[in-house]
């Protein structure tokens, strides 16, 4: 065993990823993992706030129940193009193309993805993708829904729906190639002795995002190709017309879209686990558990997509059957909010920013799962589905839980990608800001759903009313509290204190690289001896108090 | 830093050595795994093809029969021979690179290229064949909706099954569109090896690029000997109607 | 509705406290666990806070013990609930006797319904308390859904095809009936009521309201016009195609073998598409009479169909417009006098 105080931190060098080489074409043109992850995050970021306007106008439309404020029009275009711009463009690539790019390579101990031109690609790819899209919705917007259904979108919508669907088309083979190349890379580039079962769980977790996205994205790519085919032709088989079946769509559609929610929430799963072990300097309980559960919600996340359909003619076998599947599919994540909560026990926990989103995701997250039986149960899921219930559920699980991962991640590596502090006090401010304000906007639409207020609605009965001003005022509180991070990041990159090498005292092999890293991450190849989150050898554990050399140094 | 490193490449021994990967043996490793997972997604992105095929034979297996026979089946199995020859050539594509033969490689690439293009062109000729016939579902081209002569099938005007022939029309016309437009890529792909071959940049030591395009045509090539039989031999032994 | 802030829709059918009942369950359970683990969390944050900036705990080992508890005990909890959730899913998925049945049809955005004794009605339903209430429904353009949260219900409403659902109401009043699936422009405006009345006043409603003729009698008038009976008989008791006076619910053989049980989505598919599931023993020589009859149309003609109980429940009328071919689009692919389809 190698503890922690012999390994040598490097020599402090001016010379690192960001300042190696200068100029827009060094940037785009750059094929190190690093710099691709900060286009990534730069694009996310417009991309996110583009579909928090939306949301804004969403929720001032639904202030009052007469439709208002927007046009019936507007605001069908409106609540699509938050759904499409949200999901497609900010939630599927927010933690695996940031974080994932940045960390997985150096998590492992190798100096880039596999495949660094396809990555470079990749972005060029969803740049693409979002290019077409907000030309879509400059043209004249989309007002399907962001699920597409036929024979809405293939016949009667008189939207943008080519245009849009080419966009997600496209889009779809960045996930692909992205998903590709951390599969690869995570099988053929760890650095010697780091085995599969010392990798921290963020790789356990991205691995496992992969795999969903390689094997659904392209499903959902032929379905949304058809369906512009269709749009084009006139006619085929989604329609009735010719004895389509607009319900096929649904299961085509489904098959992708249920796994992509996981796409979305279990990279945010695998910082989770960083966090908690990370912040209260303990290895996560039942490493094994945690990270096998990650694997089976992605393959079981494959067998569920018909919950989403149980109020469409489909077979009330088949749907016993998925709701089974969908009960089963529970049982991972409870496994991993449970070894969370058994990590902290006994452990030594710091209230640092990261750790106080890490803690509300795991709040939030129980109640975005657990509100997910309500839709996994028959019964009440014809009562719920499509109602503001469905509404809030997801949200709690994107917002809650797949949004906090990637703020809390974000502040967490962020020293290591800008070799810059963030302000601690703001950040803890900006927290609770975004705690508060989430869950006031989303607490009142489970009633508001239960009692029966339906989704994608414009105006509704006033008995709904309550419901949702509280709603609104969550959100603009929720929008402010966004706005806080996103000041004080693109201040810290200019006025942020300098980072040290290790700013958190931890064992990860990303921390023993400087801040920011070199652009090959390492100056030399390391040689892993050690188990992921082990803190100190363990013959030391027992004596509280003796921390490593780097932190006697700085004290 | 990084310039030193990509300045000397003699430290990591082979040219062609990217700069992040430690030695030759994986860098391969990894160009092919990454190959085989692509091939992966390739599948599902069939997948959903196969699936609305296989669910409306079922749903119309009259129309079916009836849409299928009208296809040309001499046509489709001089492709199917053409596109099993050009999957021997690449292999021995292969074969030669890791064997150090150049002359022989090229020729190999140079007629899989050739043989690739003879199958786009023969799919050239049943397309338009299809569209003189107004086979072309819908009214993707503009002036020649579909309205096949019912005659051809043996039907009389406005019978039911006609909307079943469009939707196997459909259905051909996204597969086997979807096929060649792989075939089109990897046409290109070939080019490009032919191009590289030539600057003989591969060697028994680095012979990545063709293996792994090599699994990419055969992979297209089985795509399409799954086609045939589903599209072209519909009810043949039924002895036809 | 109450005055107070509601926290749960009124109830008003026979499944609804069902629902309710369920849903309770699923939130103490929520409750529970969401108490559970915050307040663990909670507790654990402050008595395990970083008290010195150097201390490092005694990692754990995991204990295989304890993930077995906590995976089975979720498992026994989700599986109570999905054996709960699926049979009163069963209970309200099964087709209920004696129904009172009304026809849906739906259609952006607006809801068209007529009961089976002639009354038409728009975005408006009217039944009695504690009968079976079964709708049929389809719909002209895109999917909708009926979506009645009092009855705690909702099915989808899909073009070329029926579905069915059925409630009773308990408790008179109006209550809300939305569509539920997103169809378009004015979705939010696709918004109506089912008014529950008691038995009495619902029968002075009816007779209130006689206005057109029962969905059974214009199909029959369908049938006769559209030539029907020149292959069914003239009052369904078949012909060239095969007799239609009471199939309606027993199992047909199919000539491309096995059976199929003819419901309303059977007798639609073979007006509309008659070569899919041919009976046994005729020829596929029906013409498609897709296009030529409208969704309310057809809901007549399957209306009338499920009235042939058998002799003497209809009058067969004179026949004169049943040359009157509908259309060019008759096919008569076989020679003329082959046995021919349903």
């Amino acid at each position: 065993m190698k503890p922690i105080e012999s390994f040598e931190l490097p020599s402090p060098s001016k010379v690192n990823y960001l300042n190696a080489v200068y100029g827009l074409k060094s940037w785009l043109l750059t094929k190190d993992h690093k710099r691709i992850a900060l286009l990534y995050l730069g694009s996310i970021t417009f991309f996110f706030f583009i579909g928090g306007i939306y949301a804004l106008m969403i929720r001032l439309e639904l202030l009052t129940p007469s439709g208002d404020f927007l046009e019936s029009t507007t605001y069908n275009k409106v609540f699509t193009q938050h759904g499409i711009i949200m999901i497609f463009f900010f939630l599927i690539p927010s933690i695996p193309a940031t974080l994932g790019n940045f960390l997985i390579p150096m998590m492992i101990g190798a100096k880039d993805l596999a495949f660094p031109r396809i990555n470079l690609l990749s972005w060029y790819v969803y740049l693409a993708g979002g290019i077409i899209t907000i030309y879509a919705l400059l043209a004249g917007g989309v007002d399907t829904g962001w699920t597409f259904y036929t024979p809405f979108s293939t016949t009667f919508s008189n939207s943008y729906v080519v245009a849009t669907g080419l966009g997600i088309f496209i889009n779809g083979f960045s996930s692909i190639l992205t998903g590709l190349n951390f599969i690869v890379t995570i099988h053929t580039m760890r650095a010697p002795g780091m085995t599969w079962f010392r990798m921290p769980l963020f790789c356990w977790s991205h691995y496992a995002t992969s795999l969903i996205m390689i094997l659904g994205t392209p499903v959902i790519a032929i379905t949304v190709l058809l369906l512009a085919f269709e749009r084009v032709s006139g006619v085929g088989i989604f329609n009735p017309k010719l004895g389509g079946d607009p319900v096929l769509f649904q299961h085509m559609f489904w098959f992708y879209s249920h796994p992509a929610v996981y796409i979305m929430v279990l990279p945010g799963m695998g910082v989770i686990s960083e966090l908690i072990a990370n912040f209260s300097r303990k290895n996560i309980f039942g490493y094994s558990f945690v990270a096998f559960s990650s694997i089976a919600i992605a393959v079981f996340g494959f067998l569920v997509w018909g919950h989403h359909m149980f109020v469409t003619p489909q077979s009330v076998y088949a749907g016993m059957i998925f709701s089974f599947l969908s009960f089963a599919v529970a049982i991972p994540s409870a496994i991993k909010v449970f070894n969370w909560t058994a990590t902290l026990y006994k452990s030594s926990i710091s209230y640092d920013t990261p750790m106080l989103y890490a803690l509300g995701f795991i709040g939030l997250f129980t109640i975005g799962g657990m509100t997910g039986l309500f839709l996994a149960s028959l019964a009440t899921d014809v009562h719920l589905s499509d109602t503001y219930f469905v509404v809030a559920h997801f949200h709690y699980i994107m917002v809650g839980g797949a949004l906090m991962a990637y703020l809390g991640g974000l502040h967490y590596w962020w020293p290591k990608m800008t070799g810059r502090m963030y302000p601690e006090g703001w950040g803890r401010f900006g927290a609770l800001v975004v705690f508060v304000g989430f869950n006031l906007t989303f607490l009142p639409q489970f009633i508001a759903g239960y009692i029966g207020m339906p989704r994608r609605y414009h105006a509704y009965p006033p008995e709904f009313q309550v419901y949702n001003v509280l709603s609104t005022a969550g959100a603009s509180i929720l929008g402010f509290g966004m706005l806080i991070p996103a000041v004080y990041f693109v201040w810290s990159m200019r006025y942020g204190k300098h980072a040290e090498a290790n700013p958190w005292h931890l064992p990860g092999l990303e921390w023993r690289t400087q801040s920011p890293p070199p652009t090959e991450n390492f100056e030399q190849t390391p040689i892993v001896t050690w188990d992921a989150y082990e803190f100190a050898p363990p013959e030391e554990t027992e004596v509280v108090g003796k921390f490593h050399g780097e932190v006697e140094r700085a004290s | 830093m990084i310039e030193s490193h990509a300045a000397t490449p003699e430290i990591h021994g082979h040219p062609a050595l990217q700069h992040h990967f430690e030695n030759m043996e994986q860098q391969r490793e990894a160009g092919t795994l990454g190959m085989w997972i692509f091939l992966v997604t390739e599948i599902m992105f069939f997948g959903g093809m196969f699936l609305a095929y296989t669910l409306y034979r079922n749903l119309f297996p009259a129309g079916f029969v009836l849409a299928s026979n009208h296809l040309d089946i001499t046509l489709g199995a001089v492709n199917t021979g053409v596109l099993i020859l050009s999957s021997f050539t690449m292999a021995m594509a292969v074969y030669f690179t890791q064997t150090g033969k150049l002359r022989p490689q090229v020729w190999c690439l140079v007629l899989t290229l050739i043989l690739g293009l003879t199958f786009l062109g023969i799919k050239a000729v049943e397309y338009h064949e299809k569209y003189t016939d107004r086979l072309i579902p819908g009214r993707i081209i503009p002036g020649a909706h579909f309205g096949p002569d019912p005659h051809a099938f043996h039907l009389q005007a406005g019978a039911p099954e006609l909307a079943q022939i469009e939707m196997f029309y459909w259905i051909y016309f996204a597969m086997t569109g979807m096929h060649a437009l792989h075939m089109v890529i990897g046409a290109g792909l070939l080019t490009y090896l032919i191009i590289f071959s030539l600057k003989r940049r591969f060697d028994p030591e680095y012979h990545s690029p063709v293996e792994v395009i090599g699994l990419y045509w055969h992979f297209v090539d089985i795509v399409w000997i799954f086609l045939f039989p589903l599209l072209y031999l519909l009810g043949r032994h039924l002895g036809g109607h | 509705m109450q005055s107070w802030i509601p926290i749960v829709p009124e109830s008003a059918s026979s499944f609804s406290w069902k629902v309710d009942a369920l849903y309770f369950y699923l939130s103490g359970v929520t409750l529970f666990f969401t108490l559970l683990i915050s307040g663990t969390l909670i507790f654990f944050v402050i008595r395990y806070r970083r008290r010195t900036p150097y201390e490092i705990p005694r990692p754990v080992a995991g204990s295989h013990k304890l993930e077995t508890v906590w995976t089975v005990i979720p498992f026994v909890i989700a599986m109570t609930m999905f054996v709960w959730g699926a049979s009163v899913f069963f209970d309200q998925y099964k087709p209920p006797q004696n129904a009172i049945e009304v026809y849906v049809v739906g259609k952006q955005w607006m809801w068209k319904l007529q009961h089976a004794t002639g009354q038409r009605e728009i975005n408006e339903l009217h039944v009695p308390v504690g009968r079976k209430v079964r709708l049929i429904m389809t719909s002209e353009d895109v999917i909708h859904d009926f979506f009645v949260p009092a009855f705690r219900t909702k099915a989808d409403v899909v073009p070329g095809r029926y579905t069915t659902m059925w409630f009773e109401a308990t408790k008179p009043g109006t209550y809300h009936l939305f569509c539920a699936e997103y169809c378009g422009m004015n979705h939010s405006g696709m918004i109506g009521s089912v008014i529950v009345m008691e038995p009495r006043d619902f029968d002075n409603w009816l007779s209130g309201n006689v206005g057109s003729m029962t969905p059974a009698t214009a199909g029959q008038q369908l049938y006769q016009t559209l030539g029907c009976a020149s292959c069914h008989g003239g009052s369904g008791e078949g012909g060239r195609g095969p007799a239609l006076t009471g199939t309606f619910g027993t199992q047909i053989s199919l000539a491309s073998g096995g059976t199929v049980t003819a419901d309303e989505g059977y007798l639609r598919e073979s007006i509309i598409n008659p070569q899919a599931k041919l009976v046994a023993g005729f020829g596929p020589i029906m013409p498609t009479f897709q296009g030529q009859v409208s969704e309310d149309q057809l809901m007549q003609l399957v209306a009338y169909i499920k009235s042939l109980h058998g002799a003497g429940t209809t009058t067969p009328a004179p026949t004169p417009s049943a040359a009157a071919s509908p259309s060019p689009a008759r096919a008569v692919a076989s020679p003329a006098p082959a046995p021919s389809i349903r």
